[in-house]
Parts: structure tokens; sequence; C-alpha cells
């Protein structure tokens, strides 16, 4: 097969992606989107023809978007596409899609103004935890543990030059005990998880949560496949944070997925999966 | 990836020589191992060269 990656950096997980297409005998086609120029309306552009498919792999979300609707707009199938990659990187778009199929989100509010915001985390309850609607890696998301606190959040997101700080998006704070869930999803399949500890509140392990090997249960092997089903991408990361209650919640679902703690303590080829998976799909 | 041959680029930063394998990846990161400059590695026209790694935005990441 011949096989597209769009990407911007060469990390880890792009490095094992590349290895495995190419340990399987299938022609790589590498796409560096900081150099790349696509004529839109041009269609003599012959690396663009006959890709079977291409993998998404920006660590910019602009970058991934811009590229995959590129892609995408030659003919090319995309994985994850541009719609996916949407979805995933807006945290309230996330939500709604998640909620209008039966995943059990966190308590979330939304509100526009600075006294809105105040009525609503009352109603909800502190603590609360405000997020951007894009962000990633955990940067930008805060507790506040009472209304003086999030006073000062707030004050500070509105004085921020994106106007997207002024969408507040308040969540109840799920009291996790120490960790959460990072699932795979593979088209249709759960191969791997883990467990994400950190004595702070976030467990990103790009803040330095630690990695271990999870055994999920049936029911949240079934989440994971639910929460994935409601996005409708191919290769996803799904965030499941378990509450002392017993519930257990989706927060978050990921479309360009960084997995290389995950294979560094499962021992788990996911890029391999990954590439056998989407060309079986493919060739569906 | 697999080894391959090396070839010798020179650091944008030291002048230093940087060993970068043939079938590097436009993207790549390498670090100096003079100075300790973080580098891409990418192609200018056909000729392959380093640059400063491109610093982290407030888009990256999942």
């Amino acid at each position: 097969m011949k096989i597209g990656i769009a990407y911007d950096v060469v990390r880890d997980e792009e490095r094992q992606i590349v290895e495995a297409i190419r340990k399987r005998g299938h022609e790589l086609v590498p796409f560096y989107v900081p150099s790349m120029v696509v004529k839109v309306n041009d269609s003599s552009q012959e690396k663009l023809d006959r890709l079977d498919f291409a993998f998404e792999r920006c660590v910019s979300f602009y970058r991934a978007l811009s590229s995959a609707a590129l892609l995408e707009g030659k003919g090319i199938e995309v994985v994850n596409g541009y719609e996916v990659i949407r979805d995933c990187g807006d945290k309230l778009v996330t939500t709604i899609r998640l909620s209008s199929r039966g995943v059990p989100v966190p308590k979330t509010f939304v509100a526009f103004s600075r006294q809105k915001v105040i009525e609503a985390a009352r109603e909800l309850g502190y603590p609360v935890v405000v997020k951007p609607i894009f962000g990633s890696w955990g940067r930008m998301m805060a507790r506040a543990l009472s209304e003086d606190d999030l006073l000062d959040i707030v004050d500070f997101r509105e004085s921020m030059p994106s106007p997207y700080f002024r969408v507040h998006y308040l969540q109840e704070f799920v009291n996790k005990p120490g960790r959460d869930i990072r699932s795979f999803y593979v088209w249709g399949e759960v191969p791997v998880a883990i467990y994400r500890y950190s004595t702070r509140w976030k467990t990103n392990t790009a803040l330095g949560g630690k990695a271990e090997p999870a055994e999920l249960s049936e029911e949240l092997l079934d989440l994971t496949i639910k929460a994935a089903e409601a996005i409708g991408g191919g290769i996803l990361g799904v965030d499941l944070l378990e509450s002392s209650d017993g519930r257990v919640y989706v927060s978050e679902v990921n479309a360009v997925i960084e997995f290389r703690n995950t294979v560094r303590v499962s021992g788990i080829d996911l890029a391999g999966i990954m590439v056998d998976k989407t060309i079986e799909q493919i060739r569906r | 990836m697999e080894a391959s041959g090396m070839r010798s680029l020179n650091c944008p930063v030291c002048d230093g020589k940087v060993d970068v394998p043939e079938d590097a990846l436009e993207g790549e990161l390498f670090e100096c191992g003079s100075c300790g400059a973080q580098l891409e590695y990418y192609l200018e026209g056909e000729r392959p060269k380093l640059k400063m790694a491109e610093e982290v935005a407030e888009d990256w990441g999942e």
C-alpha cells in the first residue's frame, strides 16, 4: 500500500509509525506539513495521487486540522479526518457529542460573562474546573476551590487576547483516586490502556504524570468504545475519570494520540496495531 | 528507522558538525554535540540543512 503521514515534528510516535509502515513493506509518503504547498484547485500534484490513506500526525492542532482538510479535499482518506480532529479539539463540542450519545461526562456548564460564570459555579458547586475550549497537555486548566479563586481565574481569562477564553467551560471537579485512565481505541477495539498517576489533580503525562499498565473491566472497555463511536474516528485516545462515588466519566477524547509512555510501560506495539488495523479497514 | 549512512551538517548556532542519517525525515530533531542546540532537519530545495527547532506553541499537543 501507499501510505501517507502528515506531520510537523518527528516525535517517538511518528518514528514508530514510520518504522511500522516500512517494516511491513508498504510505501511511505511523508508530508512534512511546514514545507507543504497544496494547490487547492489544481489536480496535478502527483505526490497526493494514488495514496491509499494517510495518517494525520501534526502536533499543532491547526496544522493537523488544515492538513487533514487539504488531504481530504484531494480525495485522500485521512486517519483521523478533519471533522474528528475538529470535534476532539474543541472540548465543548466533544462534551456535546459524548453527552448526546449517552456517554457519562462530568456535569458541565458553559457561560459567556463574568457574572454568569459565578452564577453557574454556585449551581455547580465548588470545586469547579475551568478549561479552555481549545487546549492541550493540561495547559490553562484551573481548579477553583472557592468563588474568590474563580473570580481570579475569570479575570485572567478575560484579559487573554484569544477570544475563546471568553467562552467559560466549567466542569464539576471529579475526585479521582490519584490517577486517571487513558484508553486507546483502534477501529472498534481497545488494544491497550494505562493509568496516569499524579499527586497533582492534573494527571497528564506531559505534566509529569506517571504511566502504568491498566487492565480494564468489560464495562470500561465498552465505555471507551461507546465514547469513540460518539466521536466517530478510527484511532482515538479516550480519557476516563474514576469518581469516588464509583461512577466513571469520559473527560476528553484525543484525535492525534500520543503513546510513547504507553508503549514503554505496556510493551504493546501500538503503532503496528494502528497500521495493521487501518489497512484492514481501508481494504474492506 | 533503519540505520544507514550518515552525513555531516553544520549547526546553525555554533557551526559545529552534526551527524544526520541519510534517511532522516524532514522535521526530525537532533542535538548539536558541541553547543547542545535543539536542531530540526529540513530541505532547502534539495539541500539538506539544520535550523533551530521550533518552540512549543499554544496549539501543540493532545
